[in-house]
């Protein structure tokens, strides 16, 4: 067998120097400038909840102080949601994958693209600004009035660092509906497209109609602090309540932004990892479409004590149990797929079980969550919190690791080492569960989220959950030093490590700058192994 | 160490129907949880890949199986729904007759006043077996009242009441939470609910309230604000006449039907040209900044203590 | 040497023949063009989420405090608002004047209606400016200054906040569109625009045509309604 080398040109050295990465137009080098900063936000963002959860050891809340945990947790949850969740996936994966997967030179508007990332950055420096300079403490959800008329931290260069940031998401989505309606290779039909493109789609319409309400709505919240416009404080004759309902009608519909593309890299695994085409394609094509569509009419579950009339929350349980659906389709059909395949117990495959299980399970407590009566005990409580990390965090971050893991020898061109790779995957999924779980029985118990301090008889789940914490802590670092490691002494990969079928498995590890040397013209569905068949155009 | 509880204490008739479908849903999660994770198991370990360009079947889809995982999946949720929603009505109607005591949260305490006059902060006393309906607002942001031992809560709004109501089913002494997050003292927003039995509870109303009652206040507080010039019991008002008011429906202006309830009175004090009573001028001048919370309280209860000369009007059926 | 070796890839150019303005990623300037239309339809879609949740929280408070704001809009300038919206809708039409001169590649024609164009936005901006400044001596402008009948005063204040914040959003929209037109003007000069390449004018035209599409809607719902009630 002959020692695979390393193809002598290729994107990463197309080109040298700190120009030619800041002023790319190359997709894929834009893909990395975001996997650099979206590594640094989520580590940023990873720390304060260490802080957190060392703070919640003792009931007492004796490690910092009131003022200084609100602001804790409050960054903790920006910088989560804003800066890593939503554009993890699509910025990075997204960017590198969508134009090779659909057999395009670039992206549509190669220049909006690099401005996309400043915009995105731009909105982290204030943001970043708005931490080092004190902090904000109003939570991430900046309810009112306590943002515009109460809270004396650092809200408005908050506000405007997400509102900026927010562009970056509306021009990527906007860049990937244009690239995949316009940019398809010959026959590469609609329902010849790999999963991840029809979740990336999906997605992408979230982008390009929620973002704008959350941008119109930090605007007023701006405003009102700035001015005292009284649009949501009671005292000059505003509403709180429609403050949330203007908030929520975007911050639903972007939990499907963070979880949507997770599917899609999921089914990817999937179909790798069992070497047979995803079950029930179009029924999970379909069903990222539904998710999108239906996830923008379930926002007032978020308000179901909040003062909405109980006609308005009939409504909304009702679309919410729907919206579960199409997930549940999805879970299936992934499951099934595994049924008589040839199936992997490689890395990417291992993060992709992790997901299917900790999804159901996330997903499941949403249904709890559906039923108002239910809801109305544990909401705002730590069942709540639990919920959306064992989506966030159990889902979306170990599909997004899988996703990395799985495409690192095509980004890269090098093999990591999977020994290692297998440990960090097994101690990420048991750091997980431990923080997480507890935190179920904590919510129905009774503690309330946000909260500094806690009465003494929840100590003892509080403690497994912050040992689970420091587990999980460690999960997430060893990565970062065997695929540091890999970039200069891994071995090569060639095109296809995995032998999978996709388009990009047809270009070389690195991929040339133009990502293929003739444009492909496909005449075969997604997923076909057979044995004898070579895809390559 | 002390305790470490893992299932709440179920102190109300409210909390056995909600931990009914807590269980419920908890069964429904083990089932498909293990289901799915057995299966990844399962398949994972018989199919394992033997060698390095091993396939596998080239198995497309099965639409009666789309069909199934669709349906079943949906009866469940209907299931739920239905049930759930049939709680949460029971949840969100208070009965006709309940003991009301009003709340008042504020950064970072809660106050609590009794009809009666006493007032309690961050503790609250209250009969076993009753049915008790606490009439909550806010004074600055939005708090929200949760007791966990009786799977109640609401967020308490600036500008608006909510009502909450329970019965406690067990005397004992409760977790009171504050549980909308309200800013630096947040965690410390808490008390708790003592829940005593009734003969106990009528020793400790009338061991307090030196004040009198709210109702009392309000009586005083109604000619301090020199609303009795204008609001006369007779019909020579310039306002209309409050006596037997509460409860009743009137016609507006903009020719708008209202309830005279606790939001209503809250407004016409605040707010009062914004629902003017037809054949009226709107004249009112406005009590903002001129009323605390506690005040309005207080108005309000003496408005609801006037009834109607038993000769003239039926009486008024709504507390 | 371009940073990326864009040049490398121009070979595909060579599949329609045409050069001039056809970009690395584009297979043909069809492609090109309709990626282009579509990108600013998605864009304009946005928009439209973006005033939509401006135009709800007035609807609500509308609805709400419609005494207060029936009086606060009375106070209103009924005729620089009418004047202005006559001025936008002839900018739309020298507008759309502009796009079919370029499609018959008179570049003469070209020029002059977008400065037209250009003149008609900046007398919009002027009238605006013009209104701003005398509501600010009026009292509208909320905050310290701001001087109501005290029947309606907090709820006319919301009034004004919310005519400033949409009229405020949408100038600043203008202003975004003369920037645009001025580029526009740039490449026509530079002969950048041709018969067979004028989609960036149809473009921007989609984007002047939005901004006076949002005016229409905030003309009536600020100025016009319960006027004469």
């Amino acid at each position: 067998m002959p020692t695979v080398l390393l193809p002598p040109r290729h994107y990463l050295n197309n080109g040298y120097g700190i120009r030619s990465w800041l002023l790319t137009r190359d997709h894929k080098r834009i893909a990395l400038l975001y996997l650099a900063a979206v590594t640094f936000f989520f580590f940023v963002g990873g720390a304060f909840a260490v802080w957190i959860r060392l703070d919640l050891a003792t009931p007492a809340g004796d490690l910092v102080s009131d003022e200084t945990y609100n602001k804790l947790f409050t960054m903790h949850g920006v910088m989560m949601v804003f800066f890593f969740l939503i554009p993890a996936i699509p910025s990075v994966l997204g960017n590198f994958l969508v134009p090779i997967m659909i057999g395009a030179k670039d992206l549509a508007f190669p220049k909006l693209n690099l401005a996309s990332w400043y915009i995105y950055m731009l909105g982290g420096a204030f943001t970043l600004y708005a931490l080092v300079s004190g902090g904000v403490d109003t939570g991430w959800t900046f309810y009112t009035p306590f943002s515009t008329a109460s809270s004396t931290t650092n809200v408005i260069p908050t506000a405007l660092g997400i509102f900026i940031t927010g562009f970056s998401s509306i021009l990527t989505g906007l860049n990937f509906i244009v690239t995949i309606h316009r940019m398809r290779a010959p026959g590469m039909t609609w329902f010849r497209l790999p999963l991840f493109i029809w979740s990336t789609y999906a997605t992408s319409l979230i982008n390009v109609l929620g973002t704008p309400v959350i941008a119109i709505t930090i605007l007023l919240v701006a405003a009102e602090r700035l001015f005292q416009f009284g649009f949501f404080n009671p005292a000059l004759g505003g509403d709180p309540v429609l403050f949330q309902h203007l908030f929520w009608f975007y911050s639903h519909p972007a939990v499907y932004i963070m979880v949507l593309p997770a599917m899609g890299v999921v089914s990817e695994l999937v179909a790798a990892g069992c070497r047979k085409p995803v079950f029930g394609y179009s029924f999970v094509a379909f069903a990222s479409l539904a998710i999108a569509v239906l996830g923008f009419l379930v926002w007032g579950h978020h308000m179901f004590v909040a003062g909405e009339s109980v006609y308005s929350a009939l409504i909304f349980s009702i679309l919410s149990f729907m919206v579960a659906i199409p997930s549940a389709v999805k879970v299936f059909n992934w499951t099934a797929t595994m049924y008589r395949g040839a199936v992997s117990w490689e890395t990417p495959m291992l993060y992709a079980y992790g997901f299917i299980g900790l999804f159901t399970i996330g997903g499941l407590t949403g249904l709890f969550l559906a039923a108002i009566a239910v809801d109305v005990h544990v909401t705002d409580t730590y069942f709540i919190v639990a919920h959306f990390h064992y989506i966030m965090v159990g889902g979306t971050i170990m599909a997004y690791l899988g996703g990395v893991h799985y495409w690192w020898p095509k980004i890269s061109g090098r093999l990591y080492n999977e020994g290692l790779a297998k440990l960090s995957a097994g101690i990420i999924f048991i750091g997980f569960n431990l923080t997480f779980f507890p935190q179920f029985v904590l919510g129905y118990l009774g503690m309330p989220r946000r909260y500094h301090a806690y009465p003494e008889e929840f100590q003892v789940l509080n403690v497994l959950s912050s040992a689970g914490a420091s587990i999980l802590g460690v999960g997430y670092l060893i990565p970062m030093v065997y695929l540091m490691w890999s970039l200069r002494y891994g071995r090569a990969a060639g095109s296809n490590p995995w032998g999978a079928v996709g388009l990009e498995w047809t270009t070389t590890s690195p991929p040339p700058t133009e990502n293929f040397s003739q444009t492909p013209v496909v005449t075969w569905n997604a997923y076909e192994y057979s044995p004898k068949v070579d895809h390559v155009a | 160490m002390g305790t470490t509880p893992l299932f709440p204490v179920s102190a109300s008739t409210m909390a056995p129907r909600v931990d009914a479908l807590y269980f419920f849903l908890i069964g429904v999660t083990v089932f498909f949880s293990l289901l799915i994770a057995g299966l990844i198991v399962y398949y994972a370990v018989k199919y394992h890949r033997r060698s390095t360009d091993a396939v596998g079947e080239r198995i497309h889809g099965s639409l009666w199986l789309e069909v199934t995982w669709s349906v079943v999946p949906f009866l469940i949720t209907m299931v739920i729904f239905v049930w759930g929603a049939s709680v949460y009505f029971a949840i969100a109607s208070p009965p006709a007759e309940t003991l009301n005591i009003y709340v008042v949260g504020k950064q970072w305490m809660w106050k609590f006043q009794h009809l009666d006059g006493q007032r309690e902060i961050n503790e609250l006393h209250v009969p076993v077996g009753r049915n008790v309906k606490l009439i909550t607002t806010s004074e600055d942001v939005i708090h929200d009242l949760f007791v966990p031992a009786f799977r109640v809560k609401a967020d308490v709004i600036p500008g608006r009441y909510v009502n909450i109501w329970f019965n406690a089913t067990k005397p004992g002494r409760y977790h009171l939470f504050c549980a909308e997050y309200c800013g630096t003292r947040h965690s410390g927003m808490i008390g708790e609910v003592v829940v005593m039995e009734e003969t106990e509870y009528q020793d400790w109303l009338s061991g307090g309230g030196q004040e009198g009652s709210l109702a009392a206040a309000g009586e005083k507080l109604f000619a301090d604000l020199a609303c009795n010039t204008c609001h006369r019991p007779d019909s020579a008002g310039r306002g209309p006449v409050l006596t037997g008011l509460f409860g009743q429906t009137v016609t507006t202006q903009a020719g708008e039907m209202v309830v005279v309830d606790e939001a209503y009175v809250r407004e016409s004090i605040l707010n009062p040209s914004a629902k003017v009573t037809a054949g009226y001028q709107p004249i009112m001048p406005t009590f903002q900044g001129l009323v605390s919370e506690e005040g309005l309280l207080e108005l309000i209860e003496y408005v609801k203590s006037l009834q109607a000369q038993p000769q003239a009007q039926p009486l008024s059926d709504a507390r | 040497m371009s940073p990326d070796g864009a040049a490398q890839a121009s070979h595909i150019g060579e599949v329609s023949g045409h050069h001039s303005g056809l970009a690395h990623q584009f297979d043909s300037l069809a492609q090109q063009r309709e990626a282009a239309t579509l990108g600013m339809w998605c864009f304009l879609v946005t928009e439209v989420l973006f005033f939509g949740g401006l135009f709800l929280t007035y609807a609500l408070y509308r609805g709400w405090y419609s005494g207060a704001f029936t009086a606060a809009s009375r106070e209103l300038l009924i005729w620089p608002g009418t004047i202005n919206t006559v001025v936008l809708i002839t900018s739309s039409l020298t507008m759309a004047l502009a796009v079919h001169a370029a499609q018959t590649g008179d570049r003469r024609s070209l020029i002059l209606f977008l400065a037209v164009t250009m003149l008609l936005g900046s007398v919009f901006l002027g009238i605006k400016g013009f209104e701003y400044y005398e509501g600010f001596l009026e009292g509208h402008f909320p905050g310290p200054r701001f001087q109501f009948e005290a029947e309606h005063f907090r709820e006319a204040q919301i009034f004004f906040s919310l005519y400033y914040l949409m009229t405020g959003l949408h100038a600043i929209h203008m202003i975004i569109g003369l920037g645009v037109m001025a580029v526009m003007v740039w490449m026509s000069w530079r002969g950048t625009i041709t018969a067979e390449y004028y989609n960036p004018i149809e473009v921007s035209g989609l984007y002047w045509h939005f901004v006076d599409i949002v005016w229409i809607f905030l003309f009536p719902l600020l100025y016009l309604i319960g006027r004469h009630a």
